[in-house]
């Protein structure tokens, strides 16, 4: 073997020594500070990971767009809504007088709350498109409590990682981080352009979340799991989604 | 190899031996990662765009707005009227998922490509035309040989010609970044942060359907890429691509 071969080999091998410790300290300070997404398994896992750290890193606080009066949409998309169960037909008809968000897990004071007692508290409002997957879009006037608000009330525990939250249907449940948990446009709406939120748009109470696709604005919820880990949720991928085969973090 | 009227290239230094290196290994990899990525990308983006074959102009456009213009092909959703009475499966999952995955790995390959290609010369020297050869008559006459459909001279074995440098140039630092930025400009919790990336296009449905013509224009790029590199010698360019080295090209007799 040359002289030169050797230092060639030599160099490779302390590169790529330092590669894999670069990837190893990487991967070690993302965990550490909350850039690793719970999908992160798989042959996808490299690209959420890197999707998922980067918007960590640069979006953390940004607000989403929001629009004047004039560009809210003429007719807001009313897609599918999954077969909604008895249960919900029940509350349905008596006006959802009897609708119930439960607040549980690492809170100093679980709490159940009615409509009324949601609408009481300081409601707020933005102007702001809703995006969703397959790639049309529409923009709506939301109402409701920041979900900080509601946090705030139950007073959540200093290791709380994420919030998970749960339709009245059982297939469709999701979890944020506390970035966007707390943000002040993350909402539990229950209106829509000057009115009640229609049924068909998630009345009477859905998850209004303007930095991810519409995929996690999860219509009629009823229940909320402050957590520091999802690893007891489902499959512990994070929500429902990935089980799927969506991403957990949508915001692209 | 006596069928090529086209001349020489002023760039063009033929070297002596018939084994010499074409393309760099950085050139070489990043190439090939690259190819696998488009190809993946692609295949993707035409199922993401199956689940809504719809497209609008402005800040927002749903199955309740008017086009601009739509595809004439079924969807891989009911809620989607498109004349056809039935609906593909759904394969948006994986396809979102592998489309981004795909688009990291392009766009760090495009970046290392660029640094180095910065560093080395290798953009000046192989991809940025000669002042010779942006006289009108060179580029009138590559013209000329190129829509004679002439087959490449030796002197290409070892260094691009002048429109090839222009169709390269204008995907390294026109295509790609647009296909970027506009794909960047779809991503909610981005132009949350950079809102001038989508509203330069004026919103994010106009930013979709320029990613989606962006799209097509790549892959006619492909498609005459591909069809040149058969016109050269489809043996000697992979070779060339692939180990690095160009030799005097078999199929030119």
């Amino acid at each position: 073997m040359s002289d030169l071969s050797r230092r060639k080999l030599m160099k490779a091998g302390v590169a790529t020594a330092a590669g894999l410790s670069g990837l190893g300290a990487a991967a070690a300070i993302a965990q550490r500070y909350g850039l690793v997404p719970p999908d992160h398994g798989g042959i996808y896992g490299l690209g959420e990971t890197l999707t998922y750290a980067s918007q960590r890193l640069l979006t953390r606080h940004s607000l989403a767009r929001e629009f004047p009066r004039s560009q809210i949409s003429a007719r807001p998309v009313q897609n599918e809504i999954p077969s909604l169960n008895g249960e919900f037909k029940r509350l349905q008809a008596a006006g959802f007088a009897d609708w119930r968000l439960r607040v549980d897990g690492m809170v100093a004071r679980p709490a159940t709350f009615s409509l009324s007692q949601l609408k009481s508290y300081p409601s707020r409002s933005q102007i702001t498109q809703l995006a969703c997957e397959e790639g049309w879009s529409y923009i709506a006037e939301w109402t409701g409590v920041p979900l900080s608000h509601v946090l705030d009330v139950v007073g959540i525990h200093p290791q709380a990682r994420y919030v998970v939250y749960f339709s009245i249907d059982p297939d469709w449940w999701e979890s944020i981080d506390m970035a966007d948990a707390l943000h002040p446009q993350t909402y539990l709406a229950h209106g829509m352009n000057g009115s009640e939120l229609p049924v068909p748009n998630g009345g009477p109470l859905r998850v209004r979340l303007p930095r991810q696709l519409g995929y996690k604005s999860v219509k009629y919820i009823t229940r909320l799991t402050v957590t520091d880990s999802l690893k007891g949720f489902g499959k512990g991928l994070g929500s429902a989604s990935p089980e799927g085969g969506y991403a957990w973090y949508a915001g692209i | 190899m006596g069928d090529s009227a086209c001349f020489p290239r002023s760039a063009a230094s033929v070297p002596a031996t018939t084994v010499a290196s074409r393309h760099s290994a950085l050139t070489r990899v990043t190439h090939w990662i690259t190819a696998v990525c488009f190809l993946a990308l692609l295949v993707t983006g035409v199922e993401i765009v199956i689940s809504h074959p719809r497209f609008y102009w402005g800040e927002t456009g749903n199955v309740l707005t008017p086009p601009l213009f739509k595809l004439p092909i079924p969807s891989s959703r009911a809620l989607v009227p498109t004349g056809y009475g039935y609906v593909l499966p759904d394969q948006n999952g994986w396809s979102r998922y592998l489309h981004f995955e795909a688009a990291w790995l392009v766009v760090l390959t495009g970046l290392l490509y660029t640094i180095s290609g910065l560093v080395t010369g290798h953009l000046r020297k192989d991809l940025l035309p000669g002042r010779a050869d942006l006289s009108w008559r060179t580029v009138s006459s590559e013209i000329a040989c190129h829509l004679r459909f002439e087959r490449p001279g030796e002197a290409e074995t070892w260094s691009y010609n002048v429109l090839q440098r222009f169709a390269y140039l204008f995907v390294v630092f026109v295509a790609f970044p647009l296909i970027v930025w506009t794909g960047l400009a779809m991503s909610p919790a981005f132009v949350s942060a950079v809102p001038a990336a989508v509203t330069a296009f004026g919103g994010q449905q106009s930013a979709r359907t320029i990613h989606f013509f962006v799209s097509i224009f790549l892959v006619l790029f492909l498609l005459v890429h591909i069809a040149m590199i058969c016109r050269a010698g489809f043996k000697s360019r992979m070779r060339a691509m692939i180990t690095g080295r160009a030799g005097v090209p078999k199929e030119h007799t």
